[in-house]
């Protein structure tokens, strides 16, 4: 067996940050046979249990291995409708790969590398999802287009139902679409994957905000629906709450990869929505999205970039291979430090003042807690980009006070069902900010709730 | 798509057009606003609504920059690529049996549906309207069926009072009083009115106009500082009482691409020049 596991090809850090095309190229079909004969078939394989939508993980290898590319598809495909998303942002190593029982002594399998090739190979030949419908005539509305939407979406419409999402932006995906950048995530796979749910029948409509152009009680009223799930997601940014923080150049990581992923403003002015991040760019948090904005800049020229953050190295959430990517693309780490105040003229930024932090107790989050010195570090910047976490959206529950939510903002669920009879709900509006495939595994218990409370009413 | 119904040209730099779009008519209300896309490598910008049928949306728009320009080039049957809402909240009309007006530039059309409200409960409104020239006046005839007293101001003086709005107010004030007043125009004209308004003890309500994308509370671009807390203008405004705005910052945040958007205005000035 090869102990270590089978590197994917990737640009160079000097070829990709001028450009915004993908970083990792992908296994070849050797490559993916090779790695995937690595696994050693485990009779109770602890990497399924790991996963959050439980792929039978080793059936589909096995398949791989005998180049049944098909079959392993309709394995994968079973749980998880979109596999090369999931393949690319998973964060495996606390995930299926972290349970691996190759762990104990080599490399754990790439599932997810593995998962991205199958998926990417069923885009190529065009598979088609398998399975009978038989259809109960039944109208259900989503509400938002994230991987929660699609995933209650695709697994309502295999049981039959009628479905229609509804977004309010004008293009589909939810966080895919708008936050994760096209270099680990190029927009072509996102719409592929949204065109095969589209092929099972899903209605997709955009530019609706429920609770603004249509209220929740109009979706059962006026409309018809027999049921409601609502996937908004967390897109409300989380603020830090100091001094300057309004200045014209600080602004919040969702504005500034929206623009880029949204709106497409690295080509600007063939496209009009503009962009610019100056020589100094500070990106405040330690997660995905703080790696995504500060590669970001990267690709549209900024000098110097680094990344401010209030704990030390170990405890950045960010997956690891964000983290060792955005190493090899030359950000910086500016570690243990919490940013207090900001300071410029005529209201535009142009320095960051950071206490520096010494690393106490662990936390609840098992992680040192930070905590406060008398030591002060400023550093000259021309944009900040702040990425500290993101709220609860709150224009369903602001338009309905019948929804009950914590007191974060998350919409409160009881077997997947809001405080409103038939209203369903699931991803990061439920759990807050999390990930992918936990917002797919939540949309599709809530389409299994939402089958049961129909077919006994 | 969302297909243009009917254009009017209320002045060379004010259009106003009706788009079908039932999803956002069906739920507006005086206070809300739409984002709109003209074409797929456009900008999304806000626009207020200022009137609407069960299927129809009818905006203002002055042609200031690259998309209102771009949106002024439509003509009637053409279509939109994107038209999103009723967004923001729906104004609030509050009890007074008097109200003072104020209209900067093409402020007049987001003011338009909150003074029919107040008309139609039953205050008595007085407006100022102030423009640079007397041709980029709008909505006057539709302001004096709903009005008490229309006063005009221009800058030049080629129709009504010579000068600011606020120049006007000044004397104005001194022998007229209102129960409550609302302000709608340029950052800076609002600023004004406002702060002139204290001296009276006249509360003030504005309508902000800060860059936005979304429109859902998502990106934080449209954010302002009123008091020592933050909003965000699409989704707790766009009206607000002006009393504690920072509005130099909010001007200040407003003009960050303004290099940025005069690039796209001569793109398009040569590319026009080519055809
Ligand atoms: C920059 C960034 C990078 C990330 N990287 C990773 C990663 O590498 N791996 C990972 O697993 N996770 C990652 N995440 C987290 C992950 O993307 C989210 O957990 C996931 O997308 C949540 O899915 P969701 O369907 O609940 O919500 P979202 O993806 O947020 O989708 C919600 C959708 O609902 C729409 N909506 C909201 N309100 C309404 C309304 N009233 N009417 C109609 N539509 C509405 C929104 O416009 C949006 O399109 C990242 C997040 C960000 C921001
Ligand atoms: C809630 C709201 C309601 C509005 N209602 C009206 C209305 O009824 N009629 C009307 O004529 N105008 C209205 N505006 C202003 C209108 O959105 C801007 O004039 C328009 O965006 C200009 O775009 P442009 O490309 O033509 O001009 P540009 O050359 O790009 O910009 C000209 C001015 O518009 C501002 N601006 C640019 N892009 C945006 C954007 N995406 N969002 C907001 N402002 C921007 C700039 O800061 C600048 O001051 C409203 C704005 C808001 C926020
Ligand atoms: S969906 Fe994610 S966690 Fe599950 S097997 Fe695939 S990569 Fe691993
Ligand atoms: S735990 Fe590892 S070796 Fe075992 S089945 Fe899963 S991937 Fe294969
Ligand atoms: S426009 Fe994005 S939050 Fe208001």
């Amino acid at each position: 067996m090869i102990k270590n596991k089978i590197k994917m090809n990737e640009q160079s850090p000097k070829e990709r940050t001028t450009n915004f095309k993908e970083v990792a190229l992908g296994y070849t079909k050797q490559q993916a046979i090779e790695e995937a004969k690595r696994c050693l078939q485990c009779d109770s394989p602890k990497c399924v249990s790991a996963c959050p939508v439980e792929i039978d993980i080793p059936k589909f290898i096995q398949q791989l291995t005998n180049n049944q590319f098909k079959a392993a598809y309709n394995t994968i495909e079973q749980d998880n409708i979109l596999p090369s998303i999931c393949g690319r942002v998973c964060p495996q190593e606390k995930q299926c790969e972290g349970a691996c029982v190759l762990n104990a002594k080599f490399d754990s399998v790439s599932i997810g590398a593995l998962e991205h090739f199958i998926g990417d190979f069923a885009l190529k030949e065009n598979y088609s999802p398998s399975h009978k419908i038989t259809p109960v005539h039944h109208k259900i509305a989503i509400v938002g287009s994230g991987p929660a939407g699609l995933s209650n979406a695709t697994t309502l419409t295999k049981l039959g139902y009628d479905v229609t999402i509804y977004e309010a932006l004008h293009r589909f995906g939810g966080v895919l679409n708008y936050g994760i950048p096209e270099f680990r995530l190029p927009n072509d796979i996102i719409n592929q994957e949204i065109n095969k749910v589209k092929a099972l029948n899903v209605k997709f409509e955009k530019n609706v905000v429920i609770g603004k152009s249509i209220t929740i009680d109009q979706l059962f009223t006026d409309h018809d629906y027999k049921a409601v799930f609502i996937g908004s997601g967390a897109g409300l940014p989380r603020r830090l709450n100091i001094k300057g923080e309004n200045y014209g150049g600080v602004l919040y990581a969702n504005e500034f990869l929206t623009r880029v992923n949204l709106m497409d403003a690295a080509n600007f002015p063939t496209t009009k929505t503009p962009i610019k991040t100056g020589d100094d760019v500070a990106v405040v948090g330690g997660g995905n999205v703080a790696m995504d904005a500060a590669r970001t800049a990267k690709r549209l020229g900024a000098k110097n970039i680094f990344i401010i953050y209030r704990r030390d190295e170990t405890s950045l959430p960010a997956r690891v291979e964000e983290i060792k990517h955005a190493k090899e693309e030359g950000i910086e780490f500016r570690l243990t430090l919490n940013p207090v105040a900001f300071n410029g003229e005529n209201y535009r930024v142009s320095t960051v003042v950071c206490q520096k932090m010494r690393l106490g107790e662990k936390d609840a989050s098992g992680r040192r807690r930070p905590l406060p010195t008398d030591t002060y570090k400023t550093f000259k910047i021309d944009t900040c980009i702040i990425a500290i976490g993101q709220r609860p959206n709150p224009i369903l529950s602001r338009a309905n006070d019948q929804l009950k939510t914590d007191e974060y903002g998350r919409v409160v669920v009881n077997n997947h069902e809001t405080s409103i009879p038939n209203v369903f709900a699931g991803g990061d509006i439920v759990s807050g900010a999390a990930t992918v495939i936990h917002a797919m595994g939540a949309g599709k218990k809530a389409a299994y709730a939402m089958d049961q409370k129909i077919k006994s009413s | 798509m969302y297909k243009i119904v009917s254009k009017t040209t209320l002045n060379n730099t004010t259009d106003k057009m009706e788009i079908y779009a039932p999803f956002v008519a069906k739920n507006a209300k005086p206070g809300h606003f739409i984002i709109l896309r003209v074409d797929k490598a456009g900008e999304r910008i806000p626009l207020t609504i200022t009137e609407h049928t069960d299927e129809t949306v009818t905006i203002i728009y002055q042609k200031l920059g690259y998309t209102t320009s771009q949106l002024g080039q439509k003509i009637v049957g053409d279509t939109v690529e994107d038209f999103v809402g009723p967004l923001g909240q729906e104004v609030e009309i509050k009890e007074a049996s008097t109200l003072l007006a104020v209209a900067g530039g093409v402020g007049a059309a987001p003011l338009y549906p909150q003074l029919q409200a107040y008309h139609a409960q039953g205050t008595k409104v007085d407006l100022v309207i102030g423009a640079k020239q007397q041709r980029y006046l709008i909505l006057l005839d539709d302001y004096k069926s709903i009005c008490n007293k229309v006063y005009v101001c221009t800058d030049d003086g080629s129709q009504g009072t010579k000068g600011f709005v606020t120049d006007f107010l000044k004397q104005h004030l001194k022998n007229h009083t209102y129960d409550h007043s609302i302000a709608i125009g340029p950052l800076i004209m609002m600023k004004h009115v406002v702060s002139l308004h204290k001296t009276f003890n006249l509360s003030t309500d504005v309508s902000l106009n800060p860059i936005m994308i979304d429109g859902t509370g998502m990106c934080g671009n449209c954010r302002v500082s009123i008091g020592d807390k933050t909003y965000f203008a699409c989704i707790d405004g766009p009206d607000f009482p002006g009393e504690k705005i920072n509005f130099d910052e909010l001007i200040s945040r407003q003009s960050f691409y303004t290099e940025e958007e005069h690039m796209c205005q001569l793109e398009e000035l040569v590319s026009n020049d080519k055809k």
